[in-house]
């Protein structure tokens, strides 16, 4: 895959549409770099001019936040808001619901300003522009897909309607879990929870959420999060169904079956 | 005779507003214990949140058949306020339905419809009593509510149910009264409800009637003033404190976490130590929350205002699961902890001796508790204060998340890798 970095563009002089800020999982974790791959082949089969910004990118520190470190949240988000900044970034897109939340929510007020979107409204938009065609009868028609709403997407930045419009462009069937929308269960990541053991309780969080997503009887669990793709896949597994059911991320769903 | 009524009267009702001033000046001062933040920005949207989530009750109606039963014994409550003014002033000049000559034909229509609240409130409670006590409903069987809170709740119920039973009890007898022509007993027309109930007390003297209404209407303002005493001990408190609540919620995007813009200042310093000041004496500042003291007024507010409903704790993926966290349980200690600091009481701390750190820990920042709450209330941010306290002031973090940290400082990611292997992905 030919990516260009920020840096690449800057040296050039020009500007890219959109920066892609792939996020910690999505640079390092093998199964979220697949996502992230999905979503880079996506940008570039729809002609978007985008950059990345490589080995210049950091953590945004919302998992040192959330988990009570201010002080390493600061740190990592100074030198990154000087990164962005540098380059006079505008438009940022990431296939992170904690990235994002971060950058668009937490950012403004240590002086990054940007326009934040999320993967998922990302590609509403170009579904909705037509630069994203779907097949005909494409690999996903009339089959059962259910959507995880993360909590970061979902409730803290009401956002429910883009992934299921994007969904809906795969001709499948859409079951909602009994637990979806506002009232959507965590995947049990959020907070730094991804970085430790769970608390002692009657079972894990994405155990139960992973029964209740194959509960609906579908083959696919859509995400939108590579922290609820781990921990969806690990529940999914704890059902002993994951032979039958997959989770993948709405990204991958719309690369599968986008037309040439 | 008449005066002496109107001096017990007057007697009773004086005790009760000073009781209750007294322990509303109390709340104040518990709540004030909090630190302080400026919350009187953008009235026009707060008074926009006042209306919708507290007059309209809008979080209520995510589950409608509750909301509509709430909604009568909160109209019910609202409204018979009115009527409950008539007879203040029946009980302070010894008159007798004062307002009905004022009103003529109105009054027996405001009279019909609180007769129909009273009856829809007295309804509806019993309904709530079956669902506290019958039905199996997690949120209301949780251990959370063991010992008074459980009782507390019941008290309320029943309590609203025998006052409504007075005051269509002393109405019925009035409408009979009102028919033998009695002295002083204005005919107002037949009531709607007790209208219907007439013949019941139709066999009875009029004396024996006089005597029935006298001591319904009695016991009905008294229970009345008793339980506006009451009102300020328990959870019965959110009537008054939702609508505060509701003005002060927060406006921020749900998703993001407040800033401490004392720290913002030190790693500015750090990293451009050209702009630090020079005189390096400054004070040290405290992070994150111990103690109600270091919680917010609002924070404080909030526990005061919770209902002890359970919305929050009922849709908790931690509580879900087992684990030791309930949001409805972090409100309920805080306001504990805030009465006994009230007091005085400064050997205990609300961390580590009200809230534990399992409790802190198990918490994942869905947010699910705060999108439940009727009242506006933020569990997550009394979480989020005192997990700051416990990593920045305690060094206190499980070895996991020592480790994240130590991997974020140093490889730029929570993960134990190379940044210079960041960009890999392109290349795979």
């Amino acid at each position: 895959m030919q990516i260009k970095t920020m840096a690449e563009y800057f040296a050039e002089g020009e500007t890219p549409e959109v920066l892609f800020w792939v996020g910690c999982a999505g640079s390092i974790d093998q199964r979220s770099q697949k996502i992230t791959r999905a979503f880079a082949e996506i940008l570039t089969r729809t002609g978007t001019r985008f950059a990345v910004l490589g080995k210049e990118e950091a953590c945004t520190g919302d998992p040192a936040r959330r988990a009570g470190n201010e002080f390493l949240f600061q740190m990592m988000a100074y030198n990154n808001i000087q990164v962005l900044n540098g380059y006079g970034v505008k438009k940022i897109v990431t296939a992170c619901p904690h990235c994002f939340n971060t950058l668009k929510n937490e950012y403004p007020e240590l002086g990054g300003h940007y326009e934040v979107m999320h993967h998922t409204t990302f590609l509403q938009g170009l579904i909705n522009e037509g630069r994203i065609k779907m097949k005909e009868g494409g690999s996903f028609k009339g089959k059962k897909i259910t959507y995880h709403d993360s909590c970061y997407i979902g409730r803290a930045n009401g956002i429910y309607e883009a992934p299921r419009a994007v969904l809906e462009a795969l001709d499948a069937e859409l079951v909602e879990m009994k637990r979806c929308g506002s009232r959507g269960l965590c995947c049990g990541a959020g907070g730094a929870q991804m970085f430790k053991e769970e608390e002692k309780g009657t079972t894990r969080v994405n155990f139960e959420r992973g029964r209740e997503a194959v509960e609906t009887g579908a083959e696919i669990i859509a995400s939108n999060c590579p922290f609820c793709m781990t921990m969806l896949t690990d529940g999914v597994k704890e059902t002993g169904k994951e032979d039958s059911v997959k989770v993948l991320d709405l990204a991958e769903l719309i690369a599968r079956d986008m037309q040439e | 005779m008449q005066i002496v009524s109107q001096l017990l009267f007057f007697a009773a009702l004086a005790a009760a507003v000073y009781f209750f001033s007294r322990r509303a000046a109390g709340i104040r001062r518990n709540i004030l214990l909090g630190r302080d933040t400026d919350l009187s920005d953008q009235p026009a949207r707060r008074l926009n949140n006042l209306l919708l989530l507290a007059f309209g009750q809008k979080k209520m109606f995510r589950n409608p058949l509750v909301a509509v039963l709430h909604f009568f014994v909160y109209a019910g409550f609202v409204i018979i306020n009115l009527e409950i003014l008539e007879i203040i002033i029946d009980g302070l000049a010894g008159t007798h339905r004062i307002f009905a000559p004022y009103l003529g034909p109105v009054y027996n229509v405001l009279i019909g419809c609180f007769e129909i609240l009273a009856v829809l409130v007295a309804v509806s409670c019993a309904i709530f009593l079956v669902r506290r006590n019958v039905l199996k409903i997690k949120r209301f069987l949780s251990r959370d509510l063991d010992g008074w809170p459980r009782s507390d709740a019941n008290y309320i119920l029943i309590t609203e149910i025998v006052l409504m039973l007075l005051f269509l009890t002393m109405n019925t007898a009035d409408g009979v009264l009102q028919t033998r022509h009695a002295p002083h007993y204005p005919d107002t027309g037949s009531f709607w409800v007790t209208g219907m109930f007439q013949p019941l007390f139709e066999g009875f003297s009029t004396p024996t009637l006089v005597g029935i209404e006298r001591a319904a209407w009695w016991l009905h303002i008294l229970g009345i003033l008793a339980f506006l005493n009451y009102l300020p001990w328990s959870k019965h408190l959110h009537i008054i404190l939702a609508f505060p609540n509701a003005y002060f919620a927060r406006l921020e995007p749900k998703g993001k976490m407040e800033n401490l813009p004392a720290i913002q200042q030190e790693v500015l310093y750090a990293m451009q130590p050209e702009l630090a000041p020079t005189d390096a004496a400054a004070e040290v500042p405290k992070f994150g929350a111990k103690d109600v003291h270091d919680l917010t007024w609002k924070n404080l507010l909030d526990a005061f205002a919770c209902t002890e409903c359970g919305r929050c704790s009922a849709a908790c993926p931690a509580t879900q699961t087992g684990k030791a966290l309930s949001p409805r349980l972090i409100m309920m200690k805080t306001r504990d902890r805030a009465e006994a600091a009230g007091r005085g009481e400064t050997d205990k701390t609300l961390l580590h001796d009200y809230i534990t750190v399992e409790e802190l820990r198990a918490c994942t920042s869905c947010g699910a508790c705060v999108e439940e709450c009727p009242v506006s209330i933020h569990p997550l941010d009394i979480i989020y204060q005192m997990r700051r306290q416990l990593v920045m002031e305690e060094s206190n973090a499980p070895q996991e998340w020592t480790l994240m940290f130590s991997n974020i400082e140093n490889n730029m990611a929570p993960w134990k890798s190379s940044p210079d292997e960041r960009d890999a992905w392109i290349h795979a």
